[in-house]
């Protein structure tokens, strides 16, 4: 049993013409101090998985567990303080008119913290920024910067499990390696088990030991690392991921995939 | 054969600082060839190729010592040459279908007021069809007949290539044609554009962030940091970019394969800006 459970989940969104299956029967479990990863295109369901998680999507049906128990509707605070969230884009996801100060002293006030100054000292220290960055509003930080104070946010409860949506799909490369690389720093010193959603097969093998690859809602595949570096894929859609993965290349991918298939 | 001469370009914005360039002496030829701009936000890359359009937004500025296209100099085009031109000679492709089609209007009807600039409104009509199948739409009447909302990422951006396409023009811009796009949608487009490139002999300029695809799409790579080209690299010899930015982006992508941990972070040199 792993530190998150998760059987046979559905989720529905309902209310427009026909309602929508976004995520069909996905079991997957996550094991502590794991870093797992999901994969897929827009639309497969892979972001769902991580706000049904957090309570944020309509579940029809399935259970979440965390430490063994299901969780309960709506999340109790102590969920929270086990489990937080780094969103996508840290240009809509920050209060455009909080300071950092304010973004960070929330999520204490919330639980009832009364160490606030240190904390939020510490956990701007921890992610690289330092102090100096306390009084700023998102518009003086870079994107690069902006994601470190999310990721700070995330970690002032200190929780155990940090859910990542996309966590560099907005930023540049240079500015990706160094986020991954805190990430990475991160869950080494602290033994975070990580969710991490990302449609680059690249991060995701380098961030992750297990994946689940998602299409359509259903999860087509499970691979370890091993198994995606030495392009070990049984599905024809994990391998056409793969091949578009290395760029482009004058003839088909799908048909170099399944000759290079065929050869080994 | 040059179509496209561009020497000391510039780009500047005033401020309340003062001006800033935001493209600093830019210069290349562009052949009947596939030429890849790559740079991180702020680089000026998608500058460079709105300011070849002249689709520079208000207040910033356009200075050149040489802008031609095919012998006509842009540098003081006025609006009816920039008629005659755009959307005719040359068009441009830009990254999000979501905000680059009208969206009260038909695809049909975008396709065919594009296509009504050489030709009359029945082989427009024609060609619009036509060109849909081009750009691999399997079901070219009910996308025809289609509004944007109606159709996918991948599906309106292939509208829109066709519509940039339709009037044939000798040389397409493409602004991060295929980065609101899912990796395999990506690779499908940019088979259609590489054939259109290769059957219709057009000049192509492909503006992107991304190092790996533009390398393995385009013939030539034009590196360009705060501004500047750092570099020019044939895509294929990209391994023996000699730039240390050009290095440095390269090795700091993660890779499939596993490699240095942490990922080797990018140094930034005060002496590359200049």
């Amino acid at each position: 049993m792993g530190l998150i459970d998760i059987q046979a989940l559905e989720v529905t969104f309902t209310g427009g013409a026909a309602p929508v299956r976004a995520v069909r029967g996905l079991t997957l479990s996550v094991n502590e101090g794991e870093s797992y990863g999901i994969v897929g295109e827009s639309g497969s369901g892979k972001s769902t998985v991580l706000r049904a998680i957090c309570g944020l999507a309509p579940t029809s049906g399935g259970v979440i567990s965390v430490d063994g128990t299901a969780l309960s509707r709506p999340r109790t605070p102590d969920f929270y303080r086990r489990v937080q969230m780094v969103f996508q884009d840290p240009y809509a996801s920050l209060h455009p008119r909080h300071t950092v100060d304010r973004v960070l002293a929330e999520p204490l006030a919330i639980h009832g913290f009364t160490d606030a100054e240190r904390r939020i000292e510490t956990a701007l220290t921890d992610v690289g920024l330092g102090t100096g960055f306390r009084f700023r509003y998102p518009h003086q930080l870079s994107g690069g910067q902006r994601q470190r104070v999310a990721i700070a946010r995330a970690l002032i409860l200190e929780p155990r499990v940090l859910l990542l949506d996309e966590p560099t799909s907005a930023l540049d490369a240079s500015i990706q390696a160094e986020v991954l690389n805190l990430l990475d720093r991160l869950r080494g010193e602290r033994g975070l088990t990580y969710v991490l959603v990302s449609h680059d097969l690249a991060v995701v093998a380098h961030m992750c030991e297990r994946l689940t690859v998602m299409q359509h809602g259903l999860a087509v595949e499970e691979l370890t690392r091993a198994d995606l570096q030495a392009r070990r894929a049984q599905m024809d859609y994990t391998r056409a991921l793969l091949a578009a993965s290395e760029g482009y290349r004058a003839n088909d991918p799908m048909e170099a995939s399944s000759s290079s298939a065929a050869r080994a | 054969m040059t179509l496209l001469s561009v020497k000391n370009l510039r780009v500047t914005f005033p401020t309340r600082q003062g001006p800033v360039d935001v493209v600093r002496g830019v210069s290349f030829d562009l052949g009947r060839e596939r030429l890849g701009i790559v740079g991180e936000s702020g680089s000026g890359k998608s500058q460079t190729g709105r300011a070849i359009l002249g689709l520079t937004p208000s207040p910033g500025k356009v200075a050149a010592d040489v802008l031609s296209f095919d012998g006509i100099d842009l540098r003081n085009a006025d609006a009816r040459l920039w008629r005659s031109l755009r959307g005719v000679r040359m068009s441009m492709v830009m990254q999000d279908p979501k905000f680059s089609l009208n969206p009260v209007m038909t695809i049909g009807r975008q396709l065919i007021e594009a296509g009504r600039r050489t030709v009359s409104k029945p082989q427009a009509k024609a060609a619009a069809m036509a060109m849909l199948e081009a750009v691999q739409i399997r079901d070219p009447k009910r996308v025809f007949s289609a509004y944007p909302h109606e159709l996918s990422g991948g599906m309106g951006q292939r509208a829109m290539i066709a519509m940039m396409l339709i009037t044939e023009p000798d040389l397409l811009i493409a602004d991060e044609p295929t980065s609101a796009l899912d990796v395999t949608v990506q690779i499908e487009v940019l088979r259609i554009l590489d054939r259109l490139v290769t059957d219709r002999g057009m000049g192509l300029i492909f503006i992107s962030h991304d190092l790996r695809l533009v390398s393995s799409f385009c013939d030539r790579v034009l590196v360009m940091y705060a501004g500047r080209i750092v570099e020019e690299v044939k895509a294929s010899d990209l391994g023996q970019a000699q730039h240390p930015y050009t290095q440095g982006l390269l090795r700091c992508l993660p890779q499939i394969e596993g490699g240095a941990r942490p990922l080797p972070t990018l140094q930034r040199d005060a002496e590359w800006a200049r």
